[in-house]
């Protein structure tokens, strides 16, 4: 870049550091690999899988894998391999709009409660309080039967539900900043509550959103497919991974037991690359771990 | 302590109470209580029982009339079996909470055991090992793994060997046929105890670990150490005693996701707990049961979280509980 010398000095540095950070954390490069693997081939069915969406083969029946139909077929004769792929296109999208929009209801409720405290922190505490005492996954329940299973309800109830969680963070971490010298230096000069928040703290919440982001997706890929199983979530004819697996729930003990494994599969590896990214942000993200990024592993 | 447990219980109340209307007031708007009698002809049937249940009066005095009735022990009847709903929630919590004990002290025994000992033998093969097995457990979608946890252990043996029965149970906590014996529950337990447990075990273990990890390289530890305390004392009676309390708060933490994987352990085992109960009345949409069984589980909840607030003051001495 031949402008690269104009910009101010501070820019140039930190973004080599990130990628550098990052890319030492071998299991967070592998886990993006993988996720562009998968959202590329998911995304891209249509060019990629080997077969038609709704291609059937009565005659051909449920066949174990095989090297014309690698995962294998249904009970139609179709494709195990399409299905997934197609599948992961719902899947993948819940999942990331749950975890957007979640990230950013909690953003904006935990940063404006921790910043202006009082009464509007007290109700919040109270309302996260209120959520820690159903199980999420009754409430979800209960609120999907109420408002249909379409993928936008999921969506809305998912992140109205799940929101809580980085709301807490967000909310610890802009108490520790609102305190901070430069926002006494912005609030000296004039600037209103809003320009302060937007302008000064969000910035510096970017590193925790990157992750909690991650995260998210993760929950969400699992809570998704959990209330499918459960008979709340995406409805046939649409197919989710979630559903998938709800479908072949009764093969169990029968010689068609193989299409039980597949989805998980998919499910398994999505959500251990989303979490390995998110570990690989966080250690590069991380401000406390200056020098070399220690091997933290797992969800603390 | 007694003084500190009924504080806390006080301050839960208006959480419970506001939790409960405003459930109270979601399931209400969500579900009809007279779905059962809207196709009956006789027009008197729906203003009778409207009549009857108050349902024409305000939001607020609705609550107030079956809060009453659920406090005098009048739970109603359930709109979809016709029963009563106090013998079903009874009878179901009896199941849930024998899965929930087992459930919980396994979780517990097993976390600690494996978080202490990767965290004594820190980066060696059986840490690294645990380590990527966590992640595993973290990723796995419950229902699935009691799903194939059924294939592999129990179905799979069962073929291999032409057993004529399974090792492991997978339907129910009993065998209807026989007398409860020791055997026949453990038999039936092991699979949905596993189930219900993968995650938390996971997640437990990693902060056993760490918090281990924190309390062996403080310098009571070295100083015990030096005075030539055993090994494997300093580790039982300095490190673990210490690291105990984080790791109880973050078990209080979990108790609604240990409440909430009963639905996905009883689906898949098909248990009749509360999990179950709960999904079937949600699909019936029957109002009778969801409500006192929100309330319920709020109350398990609490008490969980209390149990944990105990038990952190009397394993770490230097809590106060006043």
């Amino acid at each position: 870049m031949t402008t690269a010398s104009t910009q101010p000095t501070v820019v140039q540095k930190k973004r080599p550091r990130f990628w550098t950070r990052f890319s030492r954390h071998r299991l967070a490069v592998l886990g993006a690999g993988i996720l562009a693997i998968l959202a590329i081939s998911c995304y891209g069915a249509a060019f990629i899988a080997p077969y038609d969406q709704d291609e059937q083969n009565l005659l051909l029946g449920p066949t174990p894998p095989s090297w014309d139909h690698l995962l294998g077929t249904d009970e139609l004769g179709r494709d195990y391999l399409t299905e997934i792929l197609y599948a992961g296109q719902v899947s993948l999208s819940l999942a990331i709009g749950v975890a957007l929009m979640a990230t950013a209801i909690g953003v904006f409720i935990g940063a404006v409660a921790g910043y202006r405290g009082g009464w509007l922190d007290d109700l919040f505490m109270r309302v996260t309080d209120l959520f820690l005492v159903v199980p999420a996954i009754a409430l979800l329940a209960l609120a999907l039967q109420g408002l249909g299973h379409n993928p936008l309800s999921i969506v809305l109830v998912l992140s109205l539900i799940g929101w809580t969680y980085i709301a807490r963070v967000v909310r610890g971490q802009v108490l520790s900043l609102r305190e901070r010298e430069f926002i006494d230096a912005a609030r000296v000069i004039g600037a209103k509550d809003r320009q302060v928040l937007v302008r000064h703290i969000l910035p510096n919440l970017g590193g925790l959103i990157a992750v909690n982001v991650a995260l998210a997706v993760a929950g969400a890929i699992i809570i998704e497919s959990t209330l499918s199983f459960l008979g709340f979530g995406v409805q046939p004819p649409q197919t989710s991974w979630g559903n998938m697996l709800s479908q072949a729930s009764g093969l169990i003990g029968t010689s068609k037991v193989y299409l039980l494994y597949f989805p998980g599969l998919f499910i398994l590896i999505t959500v251990l690359a989303v979490n390995f990214v998110g570990d690989g942000l966080r250690d590069a993200l991380d401000p406390r771990s200056t020098s070399q990024p220690t091997p933290r592993r797992g969800r603390s | 302590m007694v003084r500190f447990a009924l504080r806390r219980l006080l301050y839960s109340l208006p959480v419970l109470l506001i939790g409960s209307f405003l459930l109270f007031w979601a399931v209400r708007t969500v579900f009809d209580p007279l779905l059962k009698l809207r196709q009956v002809r006789d027009p008197g049937v729906i203003a009778r029982e409207t009549e009857r249940l108050g349902l024409d009066q305000g939001i607020l005095t609705q609550y107030w009339r079956w809060l009453s009735g659920f406090l005098t022990g009048d739970w109603g009847v359930s709109s979809r079996t016709s029963g009563d709903v106090r013998p079903m929630i009874q009878s179901a919590l009896t199941v849930t909470l024998e899965l929930l004990v087992w459930g919980l002290i396994f979780a517990t025994l097993a976390a600690v055991l494996i978080g202490v000992w990767s965290a004594v033998r820190q980066y060696s093969f059986s840490d690294h090992a645990l380590t990527g097995l966590s992640y595993l457990g973290l990723a796995l979608p419950a229902f699935w793994f009691g799903l194939v946890l059924i294939q592999v252990l129990a179905v799979w043996p069962q073929q291999l060997f032409g057993w004529s029965e399974p090792p492991f149970f997978f339907v129910g906590l009993s065998s209807p046929d026989q007398d409860p014996s020791f055997v026949d529950t453990a038999r039936h337990m092991v699979l949905p105890v596993l189930t219900l447990t993968v995650g938390l075990v996971a997640t437990w273990s990693r902060f056993t670990r760490s918090s281990m990890l924190d309390s062996l390289s403080s310098d009571y530890v070295r100083t015990a150490r030096a005075k030539g305390v055993p090994r494997h004392r300093v580790v039982v009676h300095h490190a673990l005693r210490n690291a105990w309390g984080p790791l109880i708060t973050v078990i209080a933490i979990d108790a609604a996701l240990l409440i909430g994987g009963l639905l996905v352990t009883e689906q898949v085992f098909s248990i009749p707990g509360m999990g179950r109960l709960f999904l079937e009345s949600l699909l019936a949409g029957d109002v009778f049961v969801l409500l006192p069984w929100m309330l319920i589980t709020g109350i398990a909840v609490i008490v969980l979280n209390l149990m944990a607030d105990i038990a952190y003051g009397v394993l770490d001495p230097r809590v106060r509980v006043t």
